[in-house]
């Protein structure tokens, strides 16, 4: 009985300390950006152009960017990837074929964004003609998301009860109707759940633009689908590894790196508040 | 209900629900085994028998749910009235209509009382202004008017197990289908409840031709005027109820009966 106790209270100990030592890790981060970083947050630091060879000035082009980016991501990714899921879940019989689609989908979300980045070069800028741009980028960050959203919202529909799909189809209400108002409502808050914490990353990711249209330095705000453009991820990179003066840009790298967590932050919020008005409806 | 249905069964007997050499497997096991069975409109047919014997995948095929499973193959033929279930010609979702279900455990929509039943009536274009008094009718029909009636907004999956389960028959019921299967709709409720229901399906077979599965013996010799037992994916034996519970003509209905097995 002693020995249990004991066992018991280690177990515990075990638990809680690796919870503990986690989310350590996640405060010591946040604290250490948030201190450096919001001296330097400010209305002009959010609204204006860099200059004096970034030296000066703000990140308005780069958050532009970046929430322009995430937009073209998102008209891309969303509609093929939950189509592509629906079709997996509600209509695909299962066989060979279905199987090896899945294994696919799981398989490239696996693979290096950096691959992604050489993948949308090949295909986005050369072969189809986009140019290194906003569209080339924002697409090659949509087919890095897509096995994501595709697995998630895959996952989603799976949590869905068949109970609940017999009931309006032995009312005699077609399956793409049931689908349509019954599981797709019900499922809301787990597929949006997956769809932004997948484009939460896609904002964050910086390998995949490299090579398909981020830009060092662009001179004013342009939201032209085949410009070049500038993205926070990458503006953090370049203030903090390749400017010819880095300490004296230290305080801007921290600023862009705050900002760029608030902007993932929102997008968090908004995934929890649509998950608490769906679980106080039913 | 025993010593009634043999006076009924003589002035009118007609055919409501029909099975014909029905064979169905699952992928290579066959479940059901050449079944022939009819169902009289007006009246309660109880299908009883072990667990796996069949029942369930019976009361399905009629309503065509085997549909989605892609292993189901289904031989012999389903008929309502002189509708061929599974002629190619038909469709399903008019088949689905006319032959209703409610199902062993409760699956309200996701929405509330309300639109728990309006939402079948506007897929089937009913005229708006007629959609209130049908769903008011409905929920009388299912004794459940009472308890939700200043409180239709409200969502249905707030509604005790026993209510639940009488607003899918009230869903079921609105669309005034010709016949209601039921697949142990009593399973998941206290007796309370239970009674409710019995005395619901009792009065529903005025207008509607039930077709129940139960594991309950005394509930099937409460509610049925018609008794058919299944073992092992057959009909072993089909006939009224009081026959069927107080003299049957095969051995294994008796044993069954008489709690040997199953």
């Amino acid at each position: 009985m002693k020995k249990k106790g004991l066992i018991s209270t280690f177990n515990w100990i075990i638990l809680c300390g690796s919870t503990f030592i986690v989310c350590l890790f996640l405060g010591v981060i946040l604290w250490d950006i948030f201190t450096k970083g919001f001296s330097s947050v400010s209305w002009n630091f959010v609204s204006s152009f860099p200059s004096n060879g970034m030296t000066q000035g703000g990140i308005l082009p780069a958050i532009v960017g970046t929430v322009v980016l995430t937009f073209i991501t998102t008209l891309f990714s969303v509609p093929f990837g939950v189509a592509c899921a629906i079709y997996l879940n509600e209509y695909a019989k299962p066989s060979m074929l279905t199987n090896i689609i899945r294994a696919s989908i799981r398989n490239l979300a696996g693979i290096p964004s950096i691959i992604y980045g050489l993948f949308g070069l090949a295909l986005f800028v050369q072969a189809l003609h986009f140019g290194t741009s906003i569209l080339s980028a924002g697409l090659t960050l949509g087919l890095l998301s897509l096995p994501y959203i595709i697995t998630t919202t895959e996952e989603a529909l799976k949590r869905i009860p068949n109970s609940l799909r017999e009931a309006t189809l032995a009312l005699g209400v077609t399956q793409a109707e049931t689908i349509k108002d019954v599981v797709l409502p019900k499922a809301l808050s787990g597929i949006l759940t997956g769809v932004i914490l997948t484009l939460s990353r896609a904002a964050g990711e910086t390998a995949p633009i490299l090579f398909t249209g981020v830009a060092f330095y662009i001179n004013g705000v342009s939201t032209a689908a085949n410009q070049e453009f500038m993205a926070l991820p990458y503006h953090l990179y370049m203030l903090s590894t390749q400017h010819n003066d880095i300490e004296q840009v230290r305080p801007l790298a921290y600023g862009t790196a705050t900002v760029l967590i608030l902007l993932v932050f929102m997008l968090n919020i908004v995934a929890f508040y649509v998950r608490f008005k769906n679980r106080t409806q039913d | 209900m025993c010593d009634l249905k043999t006076e009924r069964k003589t002035n009118m007997d007609s055919n409501k629900l029909r099975a014909e050499n029905l064979n169905l497997y699952f992928g290579k096991k066959q479940i059901l085994k050449n079944i022939n069975i009819d169902f009289i409109k007006n009246q309660v047919t109880s299908l009883i028998g072990p667990s796996g014997c069949g029942k369930s995948t019976l009361l399905r095929s009629f309503n065509r749910m085997h549909d989605l499973s892609p292993e189901a193959r289904i031989e012999g033929k389903l008929f309502l009235d002189d509708l061929n279930l599974y002629d190619k010609k038909n469709s399903v979702t008019d088949i689905r209509r006319r032959i209703g279900m409610v199902f062993q455990k409760p699956n309200p929509l996701p929405k509330s009382i309300y639109e728990n039943l309006a939402y079948a009536l506007k897929i089937h274009n009913y005229p708006k202004h007629e959609i209130p008094e049908l769903i008011e009718n409905a929920l009388k029909e299912s004794f459940l008017w009472d308890e939700v009636k200043d409180e239709l907004k409200k969502p249905a999956v707030k509604l005790s197990g026993g209510q639940q389960q009488r607003l899918c028959i009230a869903r079921t019921v609105v669309l005034r289908p010709e016949v209601i299967l039921m697949d142990e709709p009593c399973s998941a409720l206290d007796p309370i409840s239970t009674k409710k229901i019995e005395e619901l399906i009792l009065k529903l077979k005025k207008d509607f031709t039930i077709v129940i599965v139960t594991h309950n013996m005394q509930q099937a010799q409460r509610i049925s005027e018609k008794v058919a037992f299944m073992y092992l994916g057959e009909l072993i034996e089909f006939d009224t109820c009081d026959t069927i519970f107080n003299h049957p003509k095969k051995e294994l209905t008796q044993r069954y009966i008489g709690g040997h097995f199953g």
